[in-house]
């Protein structure tokens, strides 16, 4: 297989910053919100996503030419399901305080968007090393954004980060006043909305026409 | 009577499945540009939202949950583990039976319905309607209810969002903002809006 290492380097990173699957493409959003008030389940969620990703693109790539087309939605459903079902077990084996935070966010991966999209639009028509580059890509520009809303939910709304004290709240004797509206579920709209703006202050090629 | 009514009043304004529990967002999002598109999407979505939690309420208790299958002969089979799988399969498949009914009985509705009953497959609030019925441990009219009121409120949430958009329209939103960045924040002043439910004991 003809392997390009500019492209892979491409493939791996621009999900990060330039084509950001939440900030830009509008995928994923549902999880994104739900499970980023502490910065733990922030960090087990982007996990199991990019995992999921990773791995049923790499499977979905390989069994590409066999697949036909008509079908191929409920099959990539399958397999996506399958992995999904794989992590959630895993979850409760070895992490089941947070498996059970996550509730049902993580039998979500299923229909996050991400997931399907990636599968559909790259690992279709691409090999599978490629195909796995590319789930992983996608899978870090996602956790970027949640460890990132993570870090400033937890930390502002509870003066804790992974339930370590940074900032001694006034309830504990502290100085920190926590802002309780971060912990919130509404809060994390506002803090992807500020950081999309951030991001396209910062490139402006991604700033929307005027409808 | 009673229960049935205060478990869709509070699953259609107190548990919002759009703007309580978020879930359902990037159809939410992406399709809220016209009041008139993100109706049909919100009846679409009420439809297979009745049908399906009922369906995977059926097939927890007499195929899935431990000692389901004890009719069968088997009482001591646990098939829980596959719950992911079949919830999702059975989604896909309604949607699909439902796109092909809507074809041949009801043309008009179809056509204006058509391009949106892909997308409700991969919609998050309908997989986790099941699975909250799953975790919350529904009987069979309670799923109904409960499928019927989490549909509609979300149908409900994705008409004022585009009825909101519609007017915004009109405003002068900073660059950067312009688009996906201030809807994100509408949605969020909407959701502060819908926690003054939260409260309510019914």
């Amino acid at each position: 297989m003809a392997f390009d290492k500019q492209e892979a380097k491409s493939v791996l990173f621009s999900p990060i910053f330039n084509n950001n699957p939440i900030a830009l493409q509008v995928l994923g959003i549902c999880s994104a919100l739900a499970v980023t008030s502490k910065l733990e389940t922030a960090l087990v969620m982007s996990l199991a996503l990019t995992s999921v990703i990773a791995l049923s693109n790499l499977l979905i790539s390989m069994i590409r030419k066999q697949i036909p087309s008509s079908i191929r939605i409920i099959v990539q459903m399958t397999i996506i399901a399958s992995l999904v079902i794989l992590v959630d077990q895993v979850l409760k084996a070895y992490a089941y305080e947070v498996s059970k935070q996550l509730s049902v966010f993580v039998g979500l991966i299923i229909t996050n968007c991400i997931v399907m999209g990636r599968a559909e639009a790259y690992a279709m028509k691409n090999g599978p090393f490629m195909s796995f580059l590319d789930g992983l890509g996608n899978g870090l520009g996602y956790s970027v954004l949640l460890i990132v809303v993570g870090i400033i939910r937890e930390l502002l709304g509870s003066g804790e980060l992974l339930g370590y004290t940074i900032l001694p709240s006034t309830a504990n004797g502290g100085w920190y006043e926590t802002n309780g509206m971060l912990v919130l579920p509404a809060s994390s709209f506002f803090i992807i909305g500020f950081l999309i703006w951030a991001l396209r202050v910062w490139k402006k090629d991604q700033v929307e026409d005027k409808e | 009577m009673e229960h049935y009514l205060s478990l869709f009043i509070r699953s259609v304004f107190v548990e919002n499945m759009a703007l309580a529990f978020l879930l359902g967002m990037c159809t939410f999002l992406a399709v809220s540009k016209k009041v008139q598109t993100s109706i049909g999407l919100g009846i679409a979505v009420i439809i297979v939202q009745t049908i399906t939690v009922p369906v995977n309420n059926l097939l927890v208790h007499y195929l899935l949950a431990d000692g389901a299958l004890a009719w069968a002969g088997f009482p001591e089979a646990d098939l829980s583990f596959l719950g992911l799988i079949v919830y999702i399969g059975v989604i896909a498949a309604l949607v699909q039976i439902l796109e092909m009914t809507l074809d041949k009985f009801f043309p008009a509705l179809y056509q204006s319905l058509g391009i949106f009953l892909p997308l409700i497959t991969v919609n998050c609030a309908i997989m986790g309607g099941s699975l909250f019925m799953v975790e919350r441990d529904y009987n069979f009219p309670e799923s109904v209810v409960f499928g019927l009121g989490s549909g509609f409120g979300w149908a409900l949430a994705i008409a004022a969002l585009a009825g909101i958009r519609e007017k915004m329209k009109y405003s002068d939103v900073p660059d950067g903002l312009r688009g996906l960045g201030i809807t994100f924040i509408t949605v969020g002043l909407m959701a502060i809006g819908f926690m003054s439910f939260s409260g309510i004991k019914l």
